[in-house]
């Protein structure tokens, strides 16, 4: 991937508490002064998280509940103040734009949808959609014809003039989908918009959302609490626990290198199936690959999960020849390196 | 922790004996010393001369202020009495019933036409016009006033930490003494009713307005700034709209309130309303008249309840009561109509005036009526009342041993009777505390020796030692505190006495609806009719002008602290009824269906797991109770109790501010007291049943 940085944090610290400022007076490791802010009192939710989200990228952070996830998207957008930091929308640091500043990024650069939907009880869903552009002193009949144009996209056609108490929840997130979008924003934030729903209807909002995004190319921040939807959704996910961003990585990159038991346990119950590419098993089993010789076999490209390359490999006695992405031959696998490579992912 | 056989006595049981041994040395000694019973004028720290001195020096220094903040007010208000009375009473039928329809729908517009009606045909439409007209104008000031002050408290720390207890003691602070600085700062006049019941309205206002804001969902905040909107749009967009239901319910009560202090401010007899006219019917013992009136009252209260509540709870733009005529059609309608009548009315005079041949004022054959009974069956009406005075109440207040006597109990309290009343105490007290625990025993010591010296006559160190240990042992160290100093302040104020009549006379009347209405509460939660029957009965009890409640036991028991006993509790039984059925309903359903499942009755279901889950809320019930009963308490003091409602009522016409001051602050702090301690006990008991 070779896509510009779209959105940068640095070092954010988001203490809670009174006078969290004498916290930050000094330099020191993070792990001490994280020490200095339990010892004080204080609570300390964001720890000098760091990452760099890409242009039309899906960024996950995902981790248990009070991990602090939803107070480091909140500091990306200035929702909570960081304590310390940086936040670098496009190379420029949003925790210096003057309030005024911040309410035109946040009217046309920022959208975000929440965990419960956070829709206004007392508008219709057309109103709610609206809302945005409302605020930003747009005329009735652009904003209406935008914010109907939305309702579509979400398909909620015909649930225009229905109050938010009247749909269900997976309509109601669609609402706020809707209306995150009506502003046609740089950045898209989600806060667990499906921790909320029904797992069938999460499933649906899940492809629902990579529709979307497969149409709309934002740049996207996902929060979860749920390791499989991170899986299925991210480009790359970032792993919190107290605080910390324990590690970043592509969703395979996870599976089969956490960093630490903690990751590590949430991996243990994956479908490896799903997960594993034929480029991770010539990964694993590199030294006892043979190229070029078997170039008149079946082949593959290295990022067919196991699930789909089973069946071929089931046919073929000798193994599967795994090409690159401009048909390169990579290497050899045989049905011998996949049951290695599982065992090994399986130990960890 | 428990030691089976422990010689050891626990702390706690020391602390009950220290006191009963203080309240034994206080009653031995009260003939040779009788400053324990009567605690002597000398020692009275005149708080009320300086109150009433420092009052004095404010009236002289900003009597100019508040005269001219009086004087614009009146302006305000003969305005919207010259519309109200001048409107023909078609015009202003036509008028409410067009805002009932909008509010809530045809039944509301019947039940509000069917009411005004009432007032037409009985002849009562100006004073009702001159009542709603002082409403009209201190609800929307309280409203703006009480809306402001919400959010001003909310948006800083530090003016909420003032708020808080302000709108407490505001809230418990009694309707009449209100009453009194505003005569004094203000003048005389219809003026005084309108501030007093706008002030008096401000709280439930203020209170709803910072519940409401702070409630809004956070994430509905949220989406609100990240909608990029600014501060001013985040309120009015965001903040204000969701919370306006719960806003609207404070509007509701604070016109509930500002009729009630209306009603009550007719004391002063400023203006010809409807208030006035029940009191000063009543005052004459014309008890027909004033039920009429009374019931022009309780109509009010009735119509701007369900109006205002609707408002609060409709669903705006959604309902429609005539196919396809929106609300503004419907606004536009009314109003057409309205203006058609006010032109008739110059035609037809009978619109403008209602004919006073046309009027139908039954007084005559109600008062008729009450004659016949109170002769017919005074044997039993006598016997009712005796009975409770005899058996219930004068032993409260005198104890038993100034109670029984030849003529009322039918023998002398001789020195062996006492002393068998002192022994049979004893070993009940010692029996109970073998079988059960020392604790129950302390009780009933506690309640006998009470019952036999009477809240008036005991000595005042016993009184306050039992009290302060009561609350101490109960609840903890800081109410025990604040128990000491709210006593320590009726004493040293020099109003003991009549608090104690007070007292007895509440806790009488709490334990009668108490019980009552728990009875009722319980019956309630298994009949689904019962409940259907009992529960508008409430509902109407609740909102009506406490003056009101007065009157139909009036009638039959005149004047007398029977009267008030009944009267209270009439009142005061509506939350007992309705918190013990809504507890005992509203048990944890997972809790009970588990039950049903082992094979319990229905009977054990009730008495095995609904009530002790049910506990906490009966208790607030019971805390609610007192409230009420202290409110009535002092508009009960017009049918002749003593104690701080009569002490407040003296104020009142003597202008006495210090004396309504001290008066009004002890039932306050009787209520205050009451309220923290039944608070604690419900959440303690809560924790311990693991709820919430
Ligand atoms: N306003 C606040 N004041 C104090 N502590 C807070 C506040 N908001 C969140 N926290 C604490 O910060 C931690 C992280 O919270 P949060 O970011 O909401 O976690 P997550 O979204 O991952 O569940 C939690 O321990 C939570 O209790
Ligand atoms: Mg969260």
């Amino acid at each position: 991937m070779s896509q510009p940085i779209k959105l940068g944090c640095h070092g954010i610290w988001k203490v809670y508490g009174d006078n969290s400022e004498v916290f930050f007076d000094r330099e020191e490791s993070p792990q001490s002064r994280r020490e200095r802010i339990v010892r004080g009192g204080h609570i300390p939710a964001a720890c000098d998280v760091s990452f760099e989200v890409e242009k039309g990228e899906i960024f996950v952070i995902m981790g248990l509940s009070g991990s602090g996830k939803s107070t480091v998207v909140r500091c990306l957008s200035r929702l909570i103040e960081p304590s310390a930091g940086q936040v670098l929308l496009d190379g420029e640091n949003l925790l210096e734009k003057s309030k005024a500043e911040l309410i035109e990024i946040r009217r046309h650069r920022l959208g975000m949808v929440f965990q419960h939907f956070g829709l206004l009880p007392h508008q219709t869903v057309l109103e709610n959609v609206a809302f945005p552009l409302r605020v930003q002193g747009l005329n009735l009949s652009d904003r209406e014809a935008r914010a109907r144009k939305m309702i579509e996209l979400v398909g909620l056609e015909g649930r225009e003039a229905n109050y938010p108490r009247e749909l269900s929840g997976g309509q109601q997130q669609r609402v706020g989908i809707a209306r995150s979008l009506a502003v046609d924003p740089e950045i898209w934030l989600l806060d667990e918009p499906f921790s909320a729903l029904d797992p069938l209807i999460r499933r649906q909002m899940q492809d629902e959302f990579l529709r979307l995004q497969k149409l709309l190319h934002k740049t996207i921040i996902f929060i979860t609490h749920d390791f499989l939807e991170a899986l299925k959704l991210a480009d790359r996910i970032a792993i919190m626990k107290d605080g910390w961003v324990v590690q970043i990585g592509a969703p395979a990159e996870l599976v089969s290198h956490p960093a630490n038991d903690y990751v590590a346990e949430f991996t243990r119950d994956v479908p490896r199936l799903k997960i594993i590419t034929a480029g991770e098993v010539l990964k694993t089993c590199e030294s006892k690959s043979e190229p070029k010789e078997f170039r008149s076999n079946t082949t593959i490209p290295s990022n067919s999960t196991l699930e789909n390359l089973l069946p071929d490999l089931a046919g073929s006695a000798q193994g599967l020849t795994v090409v690159g992405a401009d048909d390169q031959v990579l290497g050899k696998i045989t049905m011998h390196d996949v049951i290695n490579t599982l065992a090994n992912s399986m130990e960890k | 922790m428990k030691h089976g056989f422990s010689r050891q006595i626990p702390p706690a049981l020391l602390v009950w004996i220290l006191a009963g041994l203080v309240s034994g040395v206080s009653i031995f000694y009260r003939t040779e010393l009788p400053w324990l019973v009567n605690y002597p004028e000398a020692w009275v720290l005149p708080v009320i001369e300086w109150a009433n001195t420092g009052m004095d020096w404010f009236v002289e220094n900003f009597r100019w202020f508040f005269r001219s903040i009086s004087w614009l007010l009146s302006w305000a208000m003969s305005g919207a009495l010259a519309v109200l009375v001048w409107l023909p009473w078609a015009a202003a039928i036509v008028l409410f019933m067009g805002v009932a329809l909008i509010a809530g729908g045809w039944s509301l517009a019947v039940f509000t036409v069917a009411a005004l009606m009432y007032m037409v045909v009985i002849g009562y439409w100006e004073e009702s016009m001159r009542t709603l007209a002082l409403v009209s104008v201190s609800v929307p000031l309280s409203v703006i006033v009480g809306f402001g002050m919400g959010v001003a408290a909310l948006r800083s720390r530090r003016t909420n930490r003032i708020v808080q207890p302000a709108l407490d003691l505001m809230q418990t602070v009694p309707t009449f003494a209100y009453l009194v600085p505003i005569l004094l700062l203000f003048g005389f006049g219809p003026v005084v009713g309108l501030i007093a019941s706008s002030i008096y309205a401000c709280p439930p206002m203020v209170r709803n307005t910072m519940l409401a804001l702070s409630r809004v969902p956070e994430e509905v905040v949220e989406s609100g700034k990240m909608s990029g909107a600014t501060e001013r749009q985040l309120f009015w967009w965001v903040r204000f709209p969701t919370a306006l239901p719960t806003i609207m319910i404070g509007v509701n009560q604070a016109t509930m309130a500002a009729l009630s202090m209306v009603i009550i401010a007719a004391i002063i007899g400023s203006s010809a309303d409807i208030g006035w006219e029940v009191l000063s019917t009543m005052r004459r013992a014309n008890f027909g008249e004033s039920l009429l009136a009374g019931i022009v009252i309780a109509l009010i209260a009735m119509v701007l309840d369900r109006i205002t509540r609707a408002f609060a709870t409709r669903d705006s733009r959604k309902r429609k009561y005539l196919s396809g005529v929106s609300n503004l059609q419907t606004l536009v309608g009314t109003l057409f109509v309205t203006a058609f009548f006010i032109i008739a009315a110059q035609l037809y005079p009978e619109l403008n005036d209602y004919p006073d041949d046309w009027v139908f004022y039954p007084a005559g054959y109600l008062n008729d009526i009450v004659a016949f009974v109170t002769v017919e069956f005074s044997g039993i009406l006598e016997a009712i009342k005796n009975g409770f005075l005899f058996f219930l109440l004068l032993p409260l207040r005198i104890g038993l041993e100034n109670t029984i006597r030849p003529f009322t109990w039918g023998f002398t309290l001789t020195p062996v009777i006492s002393g068998g009343y002192a022994v049979m105490t004893m070993l009940l007290a010692a029996f109970l505390g073998v079988r059960y625990s020392w604790r129950v025993s302390v009780g009933i010591l506690l309640v006998c020796s009470i019952l036999f010296f009477g809240f008036e006559h005991s000595p005042w160190p016993m009184i306050i030692i039992l009290i302060v240990v009561l609350a101490w042992q109960v609840v903890g160290l800081w109410i025990g505190i604040l128990t000491l100093s709210g006593l320590g302040f009726m004493l040293v104020t020099g109003v003991w006495v009549p608090a104690m009549r007070s007292l007895y006379l509440c806790l009488a009347a709490v334990l009668c609806s108490f019980l009552i209405g728990c009875l009722l509460g319980i019956l309630a939660s298994q009949n689904n009719r019962l409940s259907g029957i009992l529960r508008p009965i409430i509902d109407t009890l609740q909102t009506m002008p406490l003056f009101v409640l007065l009157i139909p036991v009036l009638m039959f028991f005149q004047v007398g602290e029977f009267t008030a006993f009944l009267a209270i509790i009439a009142y005061a039984i509506v939350p007992a009824i309705r918190y013990t059925e809504h507890g005992l309903r509203h048990v944890d359903p997972e809790v009970v269906e588990a039950a049903r499942s082992m094979g319990c009755t229905e009977r054990q279901l009730l008495w095995e797991v609904r009530l002790p889950l049910a506990i906490p809320e009966i208790m607030l019930g019971l805390n609610q109770t007192i409230m009420f009963a202290l409110a009535m308490l002092v508009i009960a003091a017009l049918v002749g109790t003593r104690g701080l409602g009569q002490s407040i009522y003296i104020a009142l016409s003597k202008a006495d501010f210090g004396l309504g001051l001290v008066a009004g602050l002890s039932m306050a702090l009787i209520a205050i007291i009451a309220d923290r301690v039944l608070h604690a006990y419900s959440r303690r008991q809560r924790q311990a049943l693991g709820l919430q």
